[in-house]
């Protein structure tokens, strides 16, 4: 701080300025933001790579069944990979090219998945095809296994990510310019020529990303494959959480974590070259044909009819599965009433001996909206700095930026192993939670706070001092106002990735302090009509808050502010 | 050659095109002119077998082309934005019509070679279409059309996005490479002078139809209606009255900037209201007077373009005061 006079003719004035040069300020940005990566992440993954490559853990036998697990989660992986596409290849040629009635709406309703929390899809399609589920109670004699098996994980994973294929390859299908496949067809090219010799090889960077994208999700996913397959189901994932709480080995998990890692690194790099070539656009012009001929108008009608039962039947049992009665509940006395009922919600409220909790299950509900709060908090006040900065980086900050994304591309059961091996003695506090669910909000945060601060012209701060405005009034009075959007669409991004968050939650959380997801696994896990009914209802619950957060999150985000 | 007959088209619930009927000759470019909209491009399209028409049929040398989809037409096609393939450098672009019809390596060598020649592009067949220029990717685009010797040759507004002096040059290029292949043409632009230099035959487009067909010195010479006239620019356009008929052929008309004494075909009776069009380029032979304060004047090399209160122009070979009262003596003739 330094300390300037100003001489007048009639009077002397004091003024006193921070002078702070560029580069502390860009210190001062990065403090807290990186101190926090450093303790909340660097620091767990450096106890992780040591346990890793400890000699006692590199033993034969551990590389051997790393190996085995490796295996089946590229096998899964490349599985629900190519499920997906085949799903997802005509829908987005449905939606790219065609225009019908409710196109929007059952766009919209693809999507929907893609933004809801693991423990909801699994238990919607629990709801739908599960051993309680509407299927089997509707058709009792109807003897077939979902729950438990490869085709539940497979078909969970592709009911996730054909949004992805759908966005992607579906942009870049329609922003396509038409002309070019009229000047194949003008110079001899018939339909099948000009699919293999024009659109598909423009395609080509598209449907690569997209499926790199989708092979990433599907390879570090978690809570789809343990609430719809099981633990049997070892893919890295599960392996992790169960050499973590079912059959303790920390340096075999360790391993396996530092395993994972590599290969979500390996797969980001891959994938964002193909993303940087899929983005060089021609003309963005679409032309979306209404069905004519009979083929078309077939096409239309199968594909959207599909898409339609695919994604509504798993999403619209939950709540139906979570107001009827369909069997006798455990411990319920007198005659059974079959049909509509919203006992699975009293329930919640009723603290029950020998229920799954101590306290009433609703509790993990005030739980997770108080750990998204402090998460909403924390997040915004170390993604606000680091945002600011990377909004105009220099060249050393351009480093930054891919370690600031690193937890994106670290698995949720990794951030719970790290912090369970860096901070054990801590772990009797319900406060590492949060700090768990920032690590996995903050790259979001940033991503959606960067380009709204980046959006703002520089003449206008330029503008703003020039009339007197110190730093401090220039942020209150230019920055905040215009960010004001951005903002909330950061917290409600925070606020519904903490409230879904499953995989870091499951391993760090106490039991006496549940979140939703925590205790919706709980339910699905023990046995009795209430405790699946409970599990419905809260499932629904939460479906219902994220769905909520989605809307605020649409309405408030700039347009044209990029996805994933 | 080419017959277009009684094509119908609606756009949206309007009517588009209505009843369009014209022929291509041999060796003959056919320019279409309107205006933005006016459906010239649709029509283009729909001779291409892009698109189809609502009734109306298209046929080449006799024989129907409805049912023949568009990569079996053999009409080559060069687009406003050229359309090049993005994926394919030069040579590939130009080999793709030949590659589609299963011709020999060696033939398609050959007419690449040939075509990039024609269009003065020897040398860039390794080059990168995206890292040409916007002449030099018009080029491309032609010389891709041409290497598939189609039947008929079909231009979207194919300058449209090139500045003044290129397209003039690639005009002239392109005239005379039409002349030496002798493929007819069909020629779509919303620019009269590029329609006058290009074209055997203009074709005009207004209002869903058709409304002026003939070589480019007789469109000019008799635009025959209103639009026409101030579409092309000819000159000033207003409105009169019939007063009385002064000989056999010649009608006295009252408007607003006097009274004249007009040629005219058409039977009058008196009070009609016709159309009259005052070229602009003054003639001292003229029995018609216009007159009116100078309040602007360009300078247009050989001539000065003379703006005057009421709003007339006229073309003076000296330049006039701002302020001043001229007299002029000009052509005035009835559009009908």
């Amino acid at each position: 701080m330094s300390q300037t006079a100003h001489h007048g003719d009639t009077e002397t004035r004091r003024v006193f300025v921070f002078s702070v040069s560029p580069w502390q300020k860009r210190i001062l940005l990065w403090l807290l933001p990186l101190s926090f990566l450093i303790v909340a992440f660097f620091f767990p993954l450096s106890h992780i790579l040591a346990l890793t490559f400890d000699l006692n853990t590199l033993t034969s036998s551990n590389l051997l069944l790393a190996l085995h697990v490796l295996r089946f989660t590229f096998y899964q992986a490349i599985l629900s990979t190519v499920l997906t596409l085949l799903l997802g290849l005509p829908s987005a040629f449905l939606f790219a090219r065609y225009d019908f009635r409710g196109k929007s709406l059952l766009r919209a309703l693809t999507a929907v998945p893609f933004m809801l929390p693991t423990v909801v899809v699994a238990a919607g399609f629990n709801a739908l095809l599960g051993p309680r589920g509407l299927i089997h109670s509707l058709f009792p004699l109807s003897s077939f296994n979902f729950v438990g098996t490869l085709t539940a994980i497979l078909i969970a994973h592709v009911f996730y990510n054909t949004t992805i294929i759908i966005r992607v390859v579906g942009n870049a299908l329609s922003s396509l310019d038409p002309k070019l496949e009229q000047a194949a067809r003008s110079l001899g090219a018939d339909s099948f020529h000009v699919w293999m010799n024009v659109i598909l090889p423009l395609l080509s960077p598209s449907l690569l990303a997209s499926s790199l994208l989708v092979f990433l999700f599907d390879f570090t996913s978690f809570g789809v494959i343990l609430l719809l397959g099981g633990s049997q189901f070892a893919t890295l994932e599960v392996e992790i959480y169960l050499r973590v709480l079912k059959l303790p080995n920390l340096p075999l998990a360790a391993l396996l974590s530092a395993i994972q890692l590599g290969c979500t690194i390996i797969f980001s790099i891959i994938y964002s070259h193909f993303a940087s070539r899929s983005t060089i656009q021609l003309a963005p012009r679409s032309t979306l044909i209404k069905s004519k001929t009979i083929k078309q108008k077939l096409f239309v009608t199968l594909c959207s009819v599909l898409l339609t039962v695919f994604f509504l039947l798993p999403l619209s049992s939950l709540p139906l599965r979570s107001l009827f009665r369909l069997e006798a509940d455990r411990g319920q006395r007198g005659e059974i009433q079959y049909g509509f009922t919203t006992d699975y919600y009293t329930e919640l409220f009723v603290n029950r001996r020998g229920s799954v909790f101590y306290v009433p299950p609703i509790r993990a509900a005030v739980n997770s909206l108080g750990y998204a709060g402090a998460t909403v908090i924390l997040s915004l006040l170390l993604g606000f700095p680091a945002a600011f900065a990377l909004a105009k980086p220099t060249r050393l900050e351009r480093i930054l930026d891919p370690l600031i994304m690193l937890p994106l591309g670290s698995s949720a059961v990794m951030l719970g192993l790290g912090f369970i091996i860096s901070f054990g003695t801590l772990l009797t506090s319900p406060f590492l939670v949060p700090f768990a669910h920032t690590l996995v909000a903050l790259p979001f945060v940033i991503r959606t706070l960067q380009p709204a601060i980046a959006s703002i012209p520089q003449r206008l701060r330029q503008a703003a001092s020039s009339l007197g405005a110190s730093p401090w009034e220039v942020w209150k009075n230019i920055d905040l106002p215009m960010l004001r959007r951005a903002t909330l669409a950061a917290a409600t991004f925070a606020f519904t990735i903490s409230l879904g968050e499953f995989g870091a939650t499951l391993l760090i959380s106490r039991p006496e302090y549940p979140t939703i997801p925590v205790a919706i696994e709980r339910f699905l896990s023990q046995p009795g009509g209430l405790n699946y009914g409970q599990a419905m209802a809260m499932a629904t619950i939460l479906m219902l808050l994220t769905l909520t957060s989605i809307l605020l999150i649409e309405k408030f985000r700039l347009p044209n502010s990029g996805e994933f | 050659m080419l017959e277009v007959r009684h094509i119908f088209k609606t756009y949206e619930g309007k009517p588009l095109l209505n009843d369009i009927s014209f022929n291509v000759d041999t060796g003959e470019t056919v320019c279409l002119l309107g205006a933005s909209g006016s459906g010239k491009s649709t029509l283009l399209r729909i001779i291409a077998g892009l698109e189809d028409s609502d009734s109306g049929f298209i046929s080449f040398n006799g024989v129907d082309l409805t049912s023949i989809p568009a990569h079996l037409r053999d009409f080559g096609l060069v687009f406003q934005d050229y359309a090049l393939f993005p994926h394919l450098n030069v040579d590939e672009n130009v080999a793709f019509g030949l590659k589609m019809r299963r011709l020999s390596q060696s033939e398609i060598t050959q007419r690449v070679a040939n075509s990039l020649e024609m269009v003065n592009l020897r040398g860039f067949g390794f080059r990168r279409v995206t890292d040409l220029s916007g002449g030099e990717q018009q080029r491309v685009a032609l010389a891709r059309a041409l290497a598939t010797r189609p039947r008929l040759l079909m231009f979207d507004e194919p300058l449209g996005a090139l500045d003044r002096t290129l397209r003039e040059d690639l005009l002239n290029e392109l005239r005379s490479i039409l002349n030496r292949t002798n493929i007819p043409a069909i020629y779509v632009t919303h620019d009269q002078e590029e329609a006058f230099t290009i074209a055997d035959r203009v074709l005009i487009l207004h209002n869903t139809e058709i409304i002026r067909a003939g070589a480019p010195v007789d469109v000019w010479a008799k635009p025959e209606s209103a639009f026409v006239a101030g579409f092309l620019g000819l000159g000033n356009v207003f409105e009169g009255k019939i007063m009385e008929k002064i000989g056999s052929r010649e009608w006295k008309v009252e408007s607003r900037f006097g009274i004249f004494t007009v040629p005219c075909e058409h039977k009058h009776v008196k009070g009609d209201n016709v159309h009259l069009l005052a070229r602009p380029l003054s003639a001292a032979k003229e029995p018609n007077v216009i007159q009116g304060v100078v309040t602007d004047v360009i300078f247009q090399q050989d001539r000065f373009r003379v703006t005057l209160d009421n709003g007339l122009y006229v073309y003076l070979p000296d330049a006039a005061k701002v302020g001043e009262k001229i007299e002029a003596r000009v052509k005035v003739e009835c559009l009908a």
